[in-house]
């Protein structure tokens, strides 16, 4: 290793208005949220910015606020803010999940869920708790804020919705009752380690048919992807192994996992399909609902 | 340009480029031993150093990054750390010794931080970004659980 970052000009605005209009004036820019991502960005040097704006420090983005029906988090959270609020724990429990088994110690303590997002790896671990959830995500420009829905907000690896002079400001989760969730993670080991694919799942179920069902998975697709053929399949289907198994096979349709050095295309798809029957059974299993056939 | 922050409980201020890492201007500059290169890619853990209480990697941040803030190695935590290293010492938990100081920094926020209850899984959640490149992780964490016992006496 040893290699040095490329230099760039450093800029820390005190306030969010000075940084918007900063990026609005300046080009060829990286914003540094947490820098756990960047830094090594840089260092390989997939990115060899001009300017880096940090906004680490602005505190105005940072904050977990229960609203009732919603809860508001500010992109700056660090992903170790997220695994101890007991605002999230209660009314977003998948992204606290995942967040728990993101990288290490050292680097929840200054990654954030916005650098995660807007780093776009298809393998982000907070964007399937998010799909799930239908987040709304705040982007601030200084012509204004417009609200885009996480389903919309990936368009490829690497690459967002996001606009040049934008900055994403706040995650809003509209809070979703009575239903049974579960996340699912597969890496090469248990501790430290990045998705081969991890799994979300939302499930509500009335007089014993499916009411609502999500699912949302990562690092087998360009993007986060919602599963929207499977859950399709699935509303209003008795709650049954058979039937779950079926739908877990219709996951293939919405997935299109490459190769990589994690592991095979092959492999992705076997385990969507075994880590959604999975997640689902756990997702009734919390509910109180026994799924027969299955063992988790 | 100039960044100042307080470095084990003493102010300094120092001259850095805005492309260089912490880890680089700790060790360089300012005559920090302790926190060691590793992977220098945020993977194990030798370069921990303490930011405002927590356990972070010294070469994931950069140098202006940690302006007015706080930093804390193993140099200014001698008597605080005396339990752990009693601890260390006794069950045999060093070989090299090169993941050390970064362990000690981890495990030493852990047990500040940490209520009254402490599992082996909670000791080994703690210390999922500390490698030890001699494997030596099983006694690490004896050490670890043995020393919160020293804490609580004192």
């Amino acid at each position: 290793m040893f290699y040095r970052l490329p230099e760039f000009n450093y800029y820390r605005p005190a306030t969010l208005k000075e940084a918007l209009y900063l990026l609005s004036e300046l080009e060829d820019v990286k914003i540094l949220a947490g820098g756990t991502d960047l830094l090594i960005d840089l260092r390989i040097r997939r990115y060899r910015p001009k300017n880096i704006i940090d906004i680490s420090r602005l505190k105005e983005l940072k904050y977990i606020i229960d609203e009732g029906d919603k809860v508001r988090i500010g992109s700056l959270t660090t992903l170790q803010e997220l695994i101890e609020s007991p605002i999230i724990r209660s009314k977003a429990p998948l992204l606290a999940e995942a967040a728990y088994n993101m990288s290490s110690w050292q680097i929840r303590n200054i990654a954030t869920i916005g650098g995660n997002l807007c780093n776009a790896s298809p393998a982000a671990d907070t964007a399937p708790p998010l799909m799930i959830y239908e987040a709304k995500l705040k982007l601030k420009s200084i012509e204004g804020e417009r609200i885009v829905p996480i389903t919309k907000f990936f368009r490829g690896p690497r690459k967002t919705e996001l606009r040049s002079n934008e900055i994403l400001t706040e995650i809003e989760i509209p809070y979703i009752r009575d239903v049974g969730s579960s996340f699912i993670k597969l890496g090469r080991r248990d501790a430290f380690t990045l998705s081969i694919v991890a799994i979300a799942t939302a499930v509500n179920v009335r007089d014993g048919k499916f009411a609502d069902v999500r699912i949302s998975l990562n690092a087998v697709a360009p993007t986060p992807v919602r599963a929207y053929t499977a859950e399709n399949y699935l509303k209003g289907k008795n709650v049954t192994i058979d039937e779950i198994k079926k739908a877990a096979e219709l996951v293939l349709k919405d997935i299109s996992p490459i190769s990589d050095v994690r592991a095979s295309a092959e492999y992705r798809k076997e385990m969507s399909v075994i880590l959604t029957i999975d997640s689902i059974v756990r997702s009734l299993d919390r509910l109180g609902i026994k799924v027969e056939g299955w063992e988790l | 340009m100039k960044v100042s922050f307080i470095l084990n409980g003493k102010y300094v201020s120092v001259d850095v480029k805005s492309n260089e890492i912490l880890l680089d201007v700790l060790r360089h500059k300012l005559g920090i031993k302790s926190i060691k290169r590793g992977c220098e890619r945020g993977e194990c853990g030798a370069c921990t150093v303490l930011l405002n209480g927590k356990p972070v990697y010294s070469c994931m941040l950069l140098a202006v990054q940690v302006d007015g803030q706080e930093i804390t190695t193993v140099e200014g935590l001698e008597n605080e750390l005396r339990p752990l290293i009693k601890a260390f010492a006794e069950v045999g938990a060093i070989q090299c010794g090169y993941c050390t100081p970064g362990i000690l920094l981890t495990a030493y926020a852990l047990l500040k931080n940490s209520s009254d209850e402490l599992t082996e899984s909670d000791v080994k959640k703690a210390l999922e970004g500390n490698l030890c490149r001699c494997t030596g992780y099983k006694k690490i964490i004896e050490a670890v659980l043995q020393a919160r016992k020293y804490y609580k006496k004192a």
